[in-house]
């Protein structure tokens, strides 16, 4: 970073960047701070609702009666930094808006820094409970403006989809956890964990980390499975069916639990629709859309799987739908290994791939060739692709502009959690603040994902 | 929902030019046009429109274009998905660095209003009729918008909120 700019002249620096726009406030104001007219305007954009609609409301209460407090960003049972501004009447919700951008580093502007080769250690970073799925697509919208998407080998896609597939389990695992933790179902929090933790020491095996793979890259694989690797799936999924029941026992049938979610948060299939929200959330209404059956990609169109839907739109719907989206997960998987082909776990195209280790020691040619992969990148034609696939949240979406360089023109994730985050006013409206808990808990935001 | 309309028959309808890119449909309506296109697009089943989003092609103004279309310095991408029909569309609209503002989606797609503040806050777009035009990531008083190619890497000094310069 050059220190030539004086601190003192810093807003004629900043001046050059100045469009003339007016930024107001991102929080929720005061009733008797705004118009009637601005009100309803405003409350339809809380609500997302037009405002004929908002006009047939019946509340309008004064300021004297209701208070506006804030939730957040450093609540524990917000899922990282969330910030919600609610206005309560007594216990029960009016307006609630999302505050975000705490967790925001620019990782957009980061992408179009890096080559299309570094360009998955930087997805990877965003949603970081399903990193996998970030890798995937990213690395899938790359092969497809390369045009060397039909030449993945077989070992590398399977090794994709086992991967994805294991991951939703450790993301709905995690949402376990966290969905007990925030009811107060403490010890769920501490099963849920433990089960993740399983699948993480897996992808740790596999990958080297925990989490932050940078192990799906454009071309294939960063590496071929490890011995063994069908044993360790072997035992996470011998381990995990008691767990799910001990789940079932614990929560599903339990009165206290069905008294906390059932009802709560609900969303209709219109509302859902409109506000573009995916995976779950969109499933519990009993839309049934699922990237993997509707518009598949790797080889899910083989796979025999359950598309899981529920019927009220409800917290306990969600949560119902994860639960049996892992098993379902477990199914894809057992299907994985009895078909996981022999081969090359990366494209061997010279153009995107580096040439393997031995070779380098050999060859000074491989030598040079390595180093430019590494340091340059590899060149991309021009154009522009959006690539969408199904994360545990929800659709995830990578959309590239090419200008035939190295890095990306432009780099844009749609992430799932940014939009469905947006459902969370209409879920909370009229029910009461004790619920608000269980209703962010059941959209599962990642943070990392929300402000990118 | 109306019967089966190709998103081919709804170009022509507006005479709006289209292209296919990498399998995909992409209309490219002018800024006049936006509004309309989308609403014959919401009407032909188009149901969910899963995403929004804004490219500066400050430094790449020559990109392939459809004869018909005036390259302008911004973009603005909608994806829109059909449920029923299991199809997406692409729509990019040209805006003009003069005048940046577009008419917003909100009403046809409630869902756009955080996408849009988005790409307000990250390319000084503004969205006409939006109901609250606000930054999203940045905070309130930031000045700049970070994702213009004109906006530089690592030679911002951080901005703290609420200390003066």
């Amino acid at each position: 970073m050059s220190t030539d700019t004086d601190n003192t002249d810093n807003t004629d620096f900043y001046s050059r960047f100045q469009a003339g726009t007016s930024e107001g406030e991102q929080g929720l104001r005061l009733r008797s701070e705004i118009s009637a007219e601005e009100l309803m305007r405003e409350v339809g954009a809380v609500l997302r609702m037009s405002e004929a609609d908002v006009a047939l409301l019946e509340d309008h209460p004064d300021d004297d009666e209701t208070m506006i407090i804030n939730m957040g960003p450093q609540h524990p049972s917000t899922h990282g930094v969330l910030r919600l501004m609610l206005e309560l009447q007594g216990e029960t919700v009016l307006r609630c808006k999302p505050v975000i951008g705490y967790l925001h580093t620019g990782m957009e502007k980061t992408g179009e820094q890096l080559t299309y080769a570094q360009g998955s250690t930087n997805v990877t970073r965003m949603d970081y409970v399903s990193p996998l799925a970030n890798e995937l697509v990213f690395s899938m919208a790359t092969e497809k403006l390369l045009g060397i998407d039909d030449e993945i080998p077989e070992r590398a896609v399977w090794i994709r989809m086992l991967l994805a597939e294991l991951n939703r389990m450790s993301s709905h695992l995690l949402f376990m956890a966290t969905n007990g933790m925030d009811l107060g179902a403490v010890s769920m929090m501490i099963y849920g964990w433990r089960e993740r933790e399983e699948v993480l020491r897996f992808f740790q095996e596999v990958t080297g980390l925990r989490m932050n793979h940078n192990y799906i890259r454009p071309g294939g694989v960063a590496a071929d499975l490890p011995a063994g690797w069908r044993d360790s799936v072997m035992r996470l999924l011998d381990l995990l069916p008691d767990r799910l029941e001990e789940y079932d026992t614990l929560m599903t049938g339990q009165p206290i639990w069905r008294e906390r979610l059932q009802g709560v948060g609900v969303i209709t299939p219109t509302e859902a629709l409109a506000l573009g929200a995916t995976g779950p959330i969109l499933r519990s209404t009993g839309v049934e859309w699922d990237l993997r059956r509707d518009q598949p990609y790797l080889h899910y169109d083989e796979m025999d799987f359950d598309v899981i839907v529920g019927s009220y739109g409800d917290c306990f719907d969600r949560y119902a739908i994860r639960l049996a989206e892992i098993r379902e997960s477990m199914e894809i998987v057992r299907q994985i290994l009895d078909r996981m082909p022999s081969g090359n776990y990366r494209i061997q195209d010279k153009k995107v791939t580096p040439p393997p280790r031995a070779r380098i020691d050999e060859s000074m040619e491989a030598l040079i060739h390595h180093f430019k992969i590494f340091t340059e990148g590899f060149k991309v034609p021009e154009g522009e692709v959006y690539v969408a696939v199904e994360s545990p949240r929800g659709e995830i979406g990578c959309y590239i502009a090419s200008d035939g360089s190295a890095n990306p023109y432009r780099m844009h994730m749609r992430d799932p959690s940014f939009v469905n985050i947006q459902c969370l006013p209409h879920m909370m409206r009229g029910g009461l603040v004790a619920d608000a808990v269980a209703v962010i808990s059941s959209v599962d935001p990642v943070l990392g994902g929300v402000d990118r | 929902m109306t019967t089966e309309t190709s998103e081919a028959e709804l170009a022509e309808t507006f005479g709006c030019p289209a292209t296919d890119s990498c399998g995909q449909q992409v209309l490219f309506p002018s800024r006049e046009q936006y509004l309309e296109v989308i609403g014959a697009l919401a009407d032909a089943g188009y149901s969910m429109c899963v995403d929004l989003t804004g490219v500066d092609y400050l430094e790449y103004f020559d990109r392939p274009l459809p004869e018909g279309v005036e390259a302008e310095r911004f973009e603005v991408v909608v994806n829109l998905l059909a449920i029923a029909r299991r199809s997406r569309v692409r729509v990019r609209v040209q805006v003009p660095e003069s005048d940046a503002s577009l008419a917003s989606l909100f009403d046809i797609y409630p869902g756009t209003e955080a996408m849009e503040r988005e790409v307000f806050d990250m390319f000084g777009i503004s969205f006409d009729d939006h109901p609250d035009l606000t930054r999203i990531l940045m905070p309130e008083d930031w000045l700049g918008h970070p994702l213009r190619k004109d906006y530089e890497v690592g030679r911002i000094p951080v901005q703290f909120k609420g200390v003066s310069q």
